[in-house]
């Protein structure tokens, strides 16, 4: 299978966790890798908690379950943390929250000692940049920076490209997404 | 050229049935086949297709507009799942009886109660004495490139009969994975034109369908229906050998995996394939010789596969995605069992699984084969049908 990344993510209707998670299984894939990119299907309604899942790897991926031990654990919601935040988590994780609060103030929160934490406060960069609070394309920038699982630069353009293709019509929201991606880039804090 | 890009299940089967560009589709939306409908709604009203796309106010009004377009002479699809499947199943016997070259690819969904919307393969199992071809698919990719076999498959002068492209609900249907997408003039000159040799609309050459046969000559009719799908088998296996030279990619009845020196074995149909894969590759690093194989044609049954495929082993298990409810094991164990009957006396055991989209992981794949490796060793207990991952 080759070397394999696996990400869970954490939302609740209508934050973007399914589109962040088929958004960045794209640009992975338009970046040569293999990849999959899936929710986990309920009642789908706005506000209730929602989890998505992507695998990327350099060679074919034939798992077809839930992602049970992520290498990343991905928080659009920080009100979510609790035991599905936390199942799984191992010590090589990395775990990414959207929150203002710094790392070590969200260990504590989450009362675990394993893996790595970082925070970035991607709702404001979302509501500054985008002018709503959807939080799940920064989010991406702060996994780039994290994870390096695409390099910057390349992810980058393939954003640039997809966003062009979706939102034809609203440029000022390419633009926003973009710039979005960016700033999480920069301001995304770990331990 | 062919392209690499990355889409759900039901995108991909969207788009074959958009390069298809069929005479008609008529269909209901039912979650999780609802994208097929919508997409290909889409490629009807921005002009991407020429099909007659026929709103229906139920599946078995899908089923009956597809089968009267296919009888008319056209080239015909629908698509469903669950329920849907349920409700067109009477219609379902007159396509396969009529002789109609339908190609429905069906998003596989529990059968209700409790209400469920998740993958299990109850519905087509039920549908599995209709007279329709069935072919399994693991992946996306798989569901895209079945679903142009299917359409040689149905329409090969040889069979004219109905197949059902099933995948997985939500694992298969809403998961974005890559594939290679081949160019339009690729998949059209492989599926060929539809000339109907006999066709209601042909005014000059009347011919009846679906005329009353009692006990003088229905059972004529039926054993005709019978030796077709057993001829049904070489056209599989030709129309699956000329789509690996149109585009590199070949399917057989059957997917072994490491198969060639294995002494344990799971047989498994649809997506938990993969997952079993990647079981079998962490039981071989702990040098346990652990095989796989997946069943893509369950209809005709391929027996003559099956039973060359698991002959020398000590152990097998078939893990049904359905059940039968005191039928001594799920529908795919008790089909299994007979084929190799008088053929191999290797210990057998079922385990039913992943009912109503319960998840399958690795590690439960693993207690299969933990058992096997008992049965091997003549260490199991008397128990035969096993239910896995369940609160009991």
């Amino acid at each position: 299978m080759g070397k394999l990344t696996e990400i869970r993510w954490h939302g609740r209707g209508g934050q973007g966790a399914k589109t962040a998670s088929q958004l960045l299984a794209e640009a992975a894939s338009a970046a040569g890798m293999y990849v999959q990119g899936f929710p986990e299907y309920g009642p789908e309604r706005m506000g209730a908690p929602v989890l998505a899942f992507n695998r990327l790897s350099d060679g074919p991926i034939t798992l077809h379950c839930h992602v049970t031990e992520p290498d990343v654990i991905m928080v659009l919601d920080p009100s979510l943390i609790g035991r599905s935040v936390t199942a799984g988590l191992t010590d090589h994780a990395v775990v990414i929250v959207n929150t203002g609060k710094t790392p070590g103030e969200i260990r504590g929160q989450m009362g675990v000692t394993g893996g790595k934490i970082y925070t970035v406060d991607a709702s404001r960069i979302a509501v500054e940049t985008i002018g709503r609070d959807i939080p799940n394309t920064p989010l991406m920038g702060a996994l780039i920076k994290v994870t390096a699982v695409v390099p910057y630069e390349q992810f980058m353009t393939i954003m640039h490209q997809q966003l062009e293709d979706k939102f034809k019509a609203k440029p000022s929201v390419i633009q926003g997404n973009l710039e979005a991606i960016e700033r999480a880039y920069r301001e995304v804090r770990g331990e | 050229m062919a392209k690499r890009v990355a889409l759900t299940g039901n995108e991909a089967v969207a788009l074959a049935m958009k390069q298809i560009n069929p005479d008609v589709v008529a269909a209901y939306p039912i979650t999780p086949q609802t994208d097929i409908v919508q997409y290909f709604a889409s490629f009807v009203a921005d002009g991407q297709v020429s099909s007659q796309f026929v709103r229906v106010e139920s599946e078995h009004s899908a089923m009956s507009a597809t089968i009267g377009a296919s009888a008319a002479g056209a080239r015909a699809m629908t698509a469903t799942s669950s329920q849907g499947l349920a409700l067109m199943h009477e219609m379902l016997h007159i396509a396969s009886s009529y002789r109609l070259p339908i190609v429905m690819p069906v998003v596989n969904r529990a059968l209700s109660g409790p209400i469920n919307i998740h993958c299990d393969h109850s519905d087509t199992m039920n549908a599995r004495d209709t007279g329709w071809l069935h072919l399994y698919c693991e992946d996306v990719q798989e569901a895209y490139d079945n679903t142009f076999i299917a359409m040689r498959i149905a329409e090969h002068p040889d069979l004219l009969l109905p197949v059902m492209v099933c995948y997985d609900g939500f694992i298969i249907s809403h998961s974005l994975e890559n594939l290679i997408i081949e160019d339009d003039e690729v998949v059209r000159k492989f599926v060929g034109e539809y000339k109907p040799d006999r066709y209601l609309l042909d005014a000059a050459n009347p011919y009846t369908v679906g005329p009353l046969a009692l006990y003088d000559y229905f059972f004529e009719h039926k054993r005709q229906q019978a030796e077709a799908m057993f001829g049904a088998k070489r056209v599989v296996a030709e129309v699956s050998e000329a789509y690996a030279r149109a585009t590199g990619r070949g399917y057989g009845f059957l997917a072994p995996y490491r198969m060639d020196d294995a002494e344990v074995a799971i047989v498994v149909i649809g997506s938990t394939a993969g997952t079993a894969r990647t079981a079998v590759d962490q039981l071989r690093r702990d040098g346990i010789k652990a095989g796989l194989v997946k069943i893509r044609v369950f209809r005709p049954a391929p027996v003559e596969e099956i039973v060359a495929a698991l002959n020398p082993l000590k152990a097998v298990a078939v893990m049904d995605r359905a059940d039968s409810f005191a039928g001594f094991g799920g529908p795919l164990f008790s089909e299994v069992r007979s084929w190799l009957y008088g053929r191999t006396g290797v210990p057998m055991a079922n385990f039913i699984y992943g009912l109503g989209g319960r998840d399958v992981v690795v590690k439960d794949v693993l207690a299969v084969y933990e058992h096997l490796g008992k049965l091997a060793a003549g260490k199991a207990g008397p128990e035969i049908v096993h239910y896995l991952g369940v609160r009991e």
